[in-house]
């Protein structure tokens, strides 16, 4: 299978701290990566680096042994990314923000309703996202999972503020996406069913 | 699965724009507080300085062109800060979509929530301002020229500042000097054409103003934001 995604020799350096060095790692089709170590590790950071949102200190990420800043365009194309910050707007309903940040990803925005119903947000489509809570905030930002046409998920903390149910449902919807030929690379803190079975383990704390 | 929809540029540009005046709407505030200190701010001159007509006539460019200067800063850090804390900022920047258009958009919504009111009240002020009847259209086209530029290199500043915590300071620093062109222009133009002098050269040189600003802004504000998440 080809790669991916690559991590080359990645150093992160944060307040003079060397958060990991020369990281190394590549993520294939149907991989499920997820990213350990204690706060403050630089999960975060990693993940961040990973989506060409910041720049590391030395090496770089390549996306189909490109420098994913050569082919920003394609790779975008390619990638669904959430972070800690939802995206989402208070001011606006939770179906407005959907359909947002779905055409911004150039993702299906065909059929919005289901993704609406499977993240069990039926009868709050609108709703201003500020009248709903933390972690129906939260699925408004995990409902472009559903639509979502990249085949690179990079998801910080996915299932924070997320109830039992609906943790079960994105661990099926991760098998789904890796089943497909999808790749997840993602940080939790929580114990999950899938991590033990299929998931691959990258400890940041190990590699210092 | 469907193949993914691309959006055109004008379909983007007016997503983005559409979703920031909705945004808007919500926070009436926003709107409201820089018209409001523009107002306030020319309202007090006439009774700081005297109601002397003579005198208001003479400084009535330079006053309600620089509380319009002011009234854009305050009204600046709006642009991208609430994007910024919420996320969404993140989002666009990992957008296959070219930033530069959706930047426009919004710099295009900054301006209509802040520039165009600005425009639409100044034949106001500037009867409030006893200012030569002659100079009402030299003050319309500098203003309509020259608040979109005001707009669009603040929003230089604005993403260079946003990922700072206190960046209000140093944005002003940043902005202000830039900001200077445009009112030196605007004010001579009005002035001259209270004088009943020509000043089709003044506005010549804030539209190659704005046209310099309107192409190189979108991608400075792109490179500066790129910058600021890291």
């Amino acid at each position: 299978m080809s790669s991916l995604l690559r991590a080359h020799q990645l150093t992160c350096i944060r307040e003079d701290r060397v958060l990991f060095d020369e990281l190394s790692f590549t993520v294939n089709a149907g991989d499920l990566i997820q990213i350990e170590g204690a706060n403050g590790a630089g999960k975060t950071s990693l993940l961040r680096l990973l989506a060409g949102l910041s720049l590391p200190y030395e090496g770089e990420v390549r996306y189909q042994e490109q420098a994913i800043t050569k082919c920003r365009e394609d790779f975008y194309q390619d990638l669904t990314f959430i972070g800690h910050l939802a995206g989402v707007k208070g001011e606006l309903t939770a179906i407005e923000n959907l359909s947002f940040s779905l055409s911004l990803q150039q993702d299906n925005t065909d059929n919005i309703d289901n993704a609406i119903e499977r993240v069990s947000l039926s009868g709050f489509e609108d709703s201003y996202a500020s009248h709903l809570s933390a972690g129906q905030n939260r699925r408004i930002a995990l409902a472009r999972l559903w639509q979502s046409t990249s085949k690179i998920w990079i998801l910080d903390e996915p299932f924070t503020a997320i109830d039992k149910a609906g943790v079960a449902q994105l661990e099926q919807l991760f098998l789904d996406h890796i089943a497909h030929g999808g790749a997840i690379v993602f940080t939790s803190h929580q114990e999950l069913q899938i991590a033990n079975q299929s998931a691959q383990r990258i400890n940041l704390e190990d590699l210092i | 699965m469907s193949a993914p929809q691309s959006l055109s540029y004008r379909q983007l540009f007016w997503q983005v724009m559409h979703r920031d005046l909705k945004v808007a709407v919500h926070n009436k505030g926003d709107i409201l507080n820089p018209l409001i200190f523009l107002v306030i701010v020319i309202t007090l001159f006439p009774l700081g300085v005297g109601p002397e007509t003579n005198l208001l006539t003479r400084i009535a460019p330079g006053i309600i062109w620089v509380a319009a200067l002011l009234s854009a800063l305050l009204s600046l850090e709006r642009l991208f800060k609430n994007d910024y804390s919420d996320g969404s900022l993140e989002q666009m920047l990992l957008s296959p979509q070219p930033l530069f258009i959706m930047v426009l958009a919004k710099i295009s919504a900054h301006w209509l929530l802040t520039g165009l009111p600005i425009i639409l009240i100044a034949p106001l002020l500037a009867l409030m301002l006893h200012m030569e009847p002659l100079a009402y259209p030299a003050l319309m086209i500098t203003l309509a020229l020259g608040t979109p530029v005001l707009s669009l290199i603040g929003a230089i500043g604005v993403a260079l500042t946003v990922g700072l915590k206190k960046g209000g300071v140093l944005l002003s620093l940043l902005i202000l000097p830039l900001y200077i062109p445009v009112l030196i222009f605007a004010t001579a133009a009005i002035e001259a054409a209270a004088l009943n002098m020509p000043y089709s050269g003044h506005i010549a040189i804030i539209s190659a103003l704005l046209v310099l600003a309107l192409t190189l802004s979108p991608f400075a504000v792109s490179a500066a934001l790129r910058v600021s998440t890291n």
